[in-house]
């Protein structure tokens, strides 16, 4: 079998909006660990867009992102058909998680939960089945919208001790957010010794919250603005503890209690008026039909 | 005497024109112009320019070959120990190296050194050596024939004889990789280099403005040629996380490493507001417009340079900067904390970015970022400064005067203030030194403290020039020769 440089092996959809990708990128596939990230320029037209691994396999050479079309970037990566190349992808960035470096003792002392919303529900199927393989235990809650949007469930609940899902409408599992069934399981008696949240920038904040409530500490995985993903450019940076950190050499996961979300999600939102003016002209251009 | 003869001034775009425009400011000469400028040059016996240029390029040789109308026979002298004359040509700090020791220079203008290499470096490009009928020789991939007593370039440049050859990595596909992995090539060595980027040239590519260098015309062409010596060049491969310096030599069988890495991590001042919407690096502004061609309509990638831009700080890095947000439409100021003398960057910029609009806001310091009531932006507060005593450097260093605070109304600040080197390589690559600052430790010659492991350029010396960071790439060419000869 011999792949072309960033072919794209296989595409499914997992919601209406939703894709995941399996890419043959051998170098990155047999480096990568939990925590980690790539990014992806779909051509030579296109941004380099960050994004978390979802999976990799060191002996197919292939790692997994799972994308949504929100914007003019991500509905382009997700426009790419299996057999088709992107034209770049690198990685993997960031350090990884930090329980890798953890003894096999201390592993086998600890009790996870996961809160995991949205798209950020992929990264953290790699995490979760790492600490498994290394004998934490580990509780997983998925939390979407409604029914349709929840992804990731099968797979996470071969590798979790207990899956909870749960819908803002109530339309699957527990009827409310994360960070509320989360709640209630501390509330039933679960003793977790860390949580660690993926997902909205805005989910991770409340989540913080609910586990400086419940004294329990927290690890958040910050999905920043970047250009080149390896210090150069700073578009990153964010407050942890006070102090300007470079989420794409010193994170992308941090201490939820340090991080100043607020700021976070003001500097997201930094293009927000471009991407907006990109979308609108994507629109007329399908509209007038391209020539 | 030839000195009668003023210097041959350069044909330019008008200020007023390229302003809005990304096409290159500087025309160039034409044959004529670079003739009668060539024949300024008095072809010193013991020439200081060549001591001043640091990669020694022999210049009163060169001249005397445009003087003569033999432009090949000039890109072949320049071709010895430079790979990229069009790009130097184009952004040395001439001033301070061979034109600032030109002899003229004492009594009235110093030989234009630097426009003349790159006359003879576009010469050569546009005007490729006809293919020889019998095809033994190469000629038109090295003009600069076997350099520095190497084999051939023929042998080594093609895949078959490379796959014997000893291996060598190069760590940056910047003017230090460049120059390393030239030398390299034409000595035999079968010579990778790993890019970060998805595009070779590091600085050059994602630092300087198209309107300085312009990158397919001119700087594809000279990295091609670079190709063509028989360096492979790998994109999208991070040493440091995709593969480590230890899997280079364990796993992929090199048998020494060049690190040209370049600067690193963007510095900023550690003043209130640096985390505002509308505050950018200037490796991040210049990135997203060179590198990601935000000037450019069919592209994806956003910028934001406002209506009103300052820009902090007084390097080249800045001028680009400046003078990339004024073309995208923002009047553009440059905050500098000392006077237009101590100004870093090359004159010529200065010039440039003044004759287009730019303003400049001297003996000023910027001491917080103001904000508007959604978090962007607004103004830059400033103090006045003063110079006062000559610090450790010999440069007076400011002060600033009490009570002299004042704002600029201002949406988007870019800081131009340098780099802190990048720990990717430092801290995976066991036995690496670095210095208090975090440069990586390395000898005249690149040795680093790591038996095989050679680095130069920004990654050792903080931010430079691109003809220090050749020379230091072309030093630890023949460096790792050496080492791997006794091996």
């Amino acid at each position: 079998m011999h792949n072309k440089k960033f072919e794209i092996l296989s595409k499914e959809m997992l919601t209406a909006a939703t894709c995941r990708m399996k890419i043959s990128a051998p170098r990155i596939a047999s480096a990568a660990q939990p925590g980690q990230f790539l990014i992806v320029r779909a051509d030579e037209k296109g941004e380099r867009i960050p994004l978390t691994i979802s999976d990799y396999n060191s002996d197919e050479g292939t790692v997994t992102i799972v994308t949504q079309s929100i914007g003019v970037s991500s509905g382009h990566i997700n426009s790419f058909s299996e057999g088709e190349c992107f034209a770049d992808v690198v990685g993997p960035l960031g350090l990884p998680s930090e329980f890798i470096e953890y003894s096999p003792e201390r592993l086998r002392s600890e009790s996870y939960v996961f809160i995991a919303g949205g798209l950020g529900t992929a990264p953290v199927y790699p995490q979760v089945r790492w600490l498994k393989e290394h004998g934490a235990s580990v509780d997983v809650i998925i939390g979407a919208r409604s029914k349709d949007l929840l992804i990731y469930t099968e797979e996470m609940a071969s590798v979790c001790d207990n899956l909870y899902l749960c819908t803002d409408d109530g339309s699957c599992g527990f009827h409310g957010v994360g960070t509320a069934q989360l709640e209630a399981l501390v509330a039933q008696g679960k003793n977790y010794t860390r949580c660690v949240a993926i997902g909205p920038m805005i989910m991770m904040k409340f989540s913080t919250l609910t586990c400086k409530k419940l004294g329990i500490p927290i690890t958040v995985s910050l999905n920043t603005l970047m250009v080149d993903g390896t210090g150069m450019c700073g578009a990153c940076r964010v407050s942890v503890a006070g102090k300007m950190r470079f989420a794409c050499v010193e994170g992308p996961e941090f201490d939820g209690f340090e991080v100043d979300f607020d700021e976070a999600m003001r500097r997201q939102g930094q293009y927000r008026l471009e991407e907006k003016e990109a979308s609108a002209m994507e629109e007329h251009k399908c509209k007038i039909g391209r020539g | 005497m030839p000195a009668r003869i003023p210097r041959v001034p350069v044909r330019e775009q008008d200020p007023k024109v390229r302003a809005r425009n990304f096409d290159e400011v500087c025309y160039g000469y034409n044959v004529e112009e670079a003739r009668t400028e060539a024949s300024r040059c008095l072809g010193c016996r013991n020439p200081r320019c060549v001591a001043a240029c640091p990669v020694g390029i022999s210049i009163p040789e060169f001249i005397a070959q445009v003087n003569s109308g033999d432009f090949r026979a000039a890109a072949r002298v320049i071709a010895r120990d430079s790979s990229l004359p069009a790009v130097c040509g184009r952004v040395c700090p001439q001033e301070t190296q061979c034109e600032g020791s030109c002899i003229l220079g004492v009594k009235s203008e110093p030989v234009a050194i630097g426009k003349l290499e790159r006359f003879v470096a576009d010469w050569n490009r546009e005007n490729p050596e006809p293919a020889p009928a019998d095809s033994g020789a190469t000629p038109g991939v090295a003009p600069g024939g076997p350099a520095l007593g190497a084999p051939a370039p023929a042998e080594s440049a093609t895949p078959d004889s490379a796959s014997h050859a000893t291996k060598v990595a190069v760590v940056g596909s910047g003017p230090a990789g460049l120059a390393c992995a030239s030398d390299l090539a034409r000595l035999g060595y079968d010579v990778t280099i790993f890019e970060a980027l998805h595009k070779a040239g590091g600085v050059l590519e994602y630092g300087i403005p198209e309107f300085r260098l312009p990158k397919d015309t001119v700087l594809k062409a000279e990295i091609d040629e670079v190709r063509a010596l028989g360096v492979k060049i790998e994109t999208d491969v991070i040493i440091g996380r995709t593969i480590t310096v230890d899997q280079l030599f364990d796993e992929e069988g090199f048998s020494a490493v060049f690190i040209g890495t370049g600067a690193g991590l963007p510095k900023f001042m550690g003043i209130p507001g640096e985390n505002l919407n509308g505050v950018f690096s200037a490796n991040e502004f210049l990135t997203r417009n060179n590198l990601m061609k935000a000037f450019r309509e069919d592209y994806l990638t956003p910028i934001h340079a406002g209506k009103k831009c300052c820009v902090v700080g007084g390097g080249n890095v800045a001028m680009d900067a400046a003078r990339t947000a004024l073309r995208l439409g923002a009047e553009t100021t440059i905050v500098y904390r000392r006077t237009e003398k101590e100004l870093p960057a090359r004159v010529e910029e200065v010039h440039h970015a003044r004759q287009e609009g730019v303003e400049f806001a001297m003996l000023t310091n910027p001491v917080e970022i103001l904000s508007d009531d959604k978090g962007w932006v607004r103004a830059l507060r400033c103090v006045r400064m003063e110079l006062g005593e000559a610090d450790e450097s010999g440069r007076r260093s400011p002060v600033p005067i009490e009570g002299s605070e004042f704002e600029i109304p201002t949406e988007v600040v870019i800081m131009a203030l340098g780099t802190s080197p990048n720990p990717l390589i430092s801290t995976t690559t066991p036995g690496l030194q670095t210095t208090r600052r975090g440069c990586l430790v390395a000898s005249d010659d690149g040795a680093t403290t790591r038996p095989g492991v050679f680095a130069g350029g920004d990654a050792v010396t903080g931010a430079a020039t691109v003809i220090l960071a050749m020379g230091a790439g072309r030093k630890a060419a023949a460096a790792i020769d050496a080492y791997l000869k006794a091996l």
